[in-house]
């Protein structure tokens, strides 16, 4: 170490900022706010973790259009497929984005016990991640609502039903990334936390991402049934072509609620055996 | 466990059958520099691991700066900088914003942070390089923007867990000098652990030897080489040594002698008188003795007479323990 101009103890000792250097804890939302910030901050050196999600999105949503809404124009008088589509092109660009990735290095970089040995929240690493997640899935819902208005799709609901439609995405997408962080912090292990989005095809395809559920036949339409992923399609489906259907909405919402439980609680118990295997 | 800085008593850490810490006493004084010497797996940083809130003990009780390591880690964490064997940083953020966001995490007001983290970047000389990502430094700049990230809060203790392995000469006389200066000039405690001998005799207060997770001895390093006797002989020969320690041990001159492969440990209150009856004696058997040292105890030699091995040196990383 080149010591140059001063020393560890002038800077330590420096009388007017002794105080001011004093470690306090510094709040729940001020630490989820510190991590989420620096999370934010890494998604654009990351960019090769997003871009392919908007790539993924916006071609199924023009390859699905193109393929299919000839033959969709059967399921009803008035049925718009641009608009039926849009859901689905949007669940799979933000299903499966988040940062458990970047928290598998932080654990291979020893940068999470340096987390770990600070006085911030356990709870608050975890959720400065998801708060970032939930920021970067909006913002990937973005291109494809673009391209959809683009090709003349409308929204039933407005300005509000935009709103709330980008919402109950970022939530699903949020939901979805507890599967990634159970892994991440279970494994620390890369590879695995990668292959999370496989978890998500029986979901997408078990369902109505291409045609109405009314036009799925025999044991497919059992399982979509079954299948939240299809709840969550007809209510945002909803949102654009029906406008306040709020029996749609709720049904919405609760497969977002039961999957984010279910995902969160593995989220949370691997975080707990993480912290005690030390 | 008293006003100590660190103290445990009867700390064991266990993973599944295999016992990495078993039953570690230690009080460490506040404004004291304690050094934990032991080869690599001699359960060093998984000590200080459970120390520093990091790792849960399986049995025992710890505490430090008076807190309770299981009931109060937070308070623990206020007071605590850690700077671990492995330089624990985030390659893509800058080194402006690792230290902003220690900060942040320690409570410290965004003001002050500012000038906190020029002066530190200044500190170790990488002012130049704080707006770059940490993945661009060098080895040796990581480890230096590691120490100091450890520093941000102004910590009562700090643990550094073998900081000078892998740093060249001067790199390493550097980091002794600022911390025998933290030590001097702020009181602050200073846990330290090293496989590195002269680090240990160089900066610590006391040194505790620690082997296949126990504490063998414990004691300033004057105190422990003394403990060795006045002087040590070593002799060098060909073949097995240990039919040599009847005949030297029987020399009145000799308090103890061991064999270690080819080599006879000698101690005895007084070397040069002791040195010509050693070597008359030797060369009356049949054997060739291929050299004859005379010097003052090391810890080395402490080491070796409590565990029966020299320290290994390894510079290459092993897994943590």
């Amino acid at each position: 170490m080149t010591i140059t101009r001063t020393t560890v103890t002038d800077v330590v000792a420096s009388t007017d900022t002794a105080d001011a250097l004093r470690a306090r804890p510094a709040g729940f939302v001020h630490d989820v706010s510190a991590i989420a910030g620096r999370a934010l901050r890494a998604v654009p050196r990351d960019i090769e973790g997003v871009a392919p999600a908007v790539f993924i999105a916006v071609f199924f949503f023009v390859v699905n259009i193109a393929t299919l809404s000839k033959l969709t124009k059967a399921a009803g008088p008035g049925f718009d497929y641009k608009a039926f589509q849009m859901p689905t092109a949007i669940l799979l660009g933000v299903t499966g984005v988040s940062r458990a990735p970047a928290l598998v290095l932080d654990i291979q970089d020893g940068y999470f016990d340096r987390l770990l040995m600070t006085p911030v929240r356990r709870l608050a690493i975890l959720l400065g991640h998801m708060v970032a997640d939930v920021t970067v899935a909006m913002a990937l819902t973005v291109p494809v609502l673009a391209l959809g208005f683009a090709i003349g799709v409308r929204f039933e609901t407005g300005v509000l039903g935009v709103v709330v439609f980008v919402l109950m995405a970022a939530l699903w997408s949020l939901a979805f990334s507890g599967f990634g962080y159970a892994i991440a912090l279970k494994t620390g292990n890369p590879a695995a936390v990668n292959s999370t989005f496989l978890l998500f095809f029986p979901f997408l395809f078990l369902t109505s991402s291409y045609v109405p559920r009314s036009q799925l036949s025999g044991w497919l339409h059992t399982v979509a049934g079954l299948n939240p992923v299809t709840y969550l399609l007809e209510g945002l489906r909803s949102l654009v072509a029906q406008g306040w259907e709020w029996g749609a909405l709720g049904k919405a919402a609760l497969a977002i609620a039961v999957l984010g439980a279910l995902s969160m609680s593995l989220c949370f118990a691997a975080l707990r055996g993480r912290i005690r295997r030390g | 466990m008293g006003d100590a800085a660190i103290s445990t008593r009867k700390l064991v850490r266990e993973f599944g059958d295999f016992t990495a810490v078993d039953g570690v006493d230690l009080d460490v004084e506040r404004g004291e520099i304690y050094g934990f010497l032991g080869p690599n797996g001699a359960g060093k940083s998984t000590t200080v691991r459970m120390l520093c809130t990091l790792l849960a003990p399986t049995r025992g009780r710890a505490s430090v700066a008076g807190f309770d390591v299981g009931t109060q880690p937070n308070d623990i964490r206020l007071r605590i900088g850690v700077a671990l064997q492995d330089a624990a940083l985030d390659p893509k953020q800058t080194g402006r914003e690792l230290l902003r966001l220690q900060g942040l995490l320690y409570g410290l007001p965004k003001k002050a942070m500012a000038k906190r983290v020029e002066e530190l970047g200044e500190l170790i000389d990488l002012t130049d390089a704080l707006d770059r990502p940490i993945g661009t430094y060098s080895g040796g700049m990581r480890r230096r923007l590691d120490l100091v990230a450890a520093l941000v809060h102004n910590p009562e203790i700090l643990f550094l867990d073998e900081p000078t392995t892998g740093l060249d000469p001067v790199s390493r006389t550097s980091v002794w000098a600022e911390v025998r200066r933290l030590n001097d000039e702020l009181g602050m405690t200073i846990f330290l652990t090293t496989q590195y001998l002269e680090e240990a005799d160089e900066l610590c207060d006391r040194v505790g030897i620690i082997d296949r997770g126990r504490i063998q001895a414990e004691g300033s390093p004057d105190e422990l080489k003394r403990a060795v006797g006045a002087d040590v002989i070593i002799a060098r020969v060909d073949g097995d040594a240990a039919h040599l320690c009847a005949l030297v041990e029987a020399l009145d001159v000799v308090q103890s002698v061991e064999a270690h492969g080819n080599e006879l440990v000698i101690t005895t209150d007084n070397g040069s008188a002791a040195i010509s009856p050693v070597a008359v004696a030797l060369n009356g058997c049949d054997v060739s003795v291929r050299d004859l040292t005379l010097r003052t105890p090391t810890l080395d030699d402490v080491f070796l007479e409590l565990t029966g091995s020299h320290i290994e040196r390894d510079e290459t990383k092993g897994p943590h323990r």
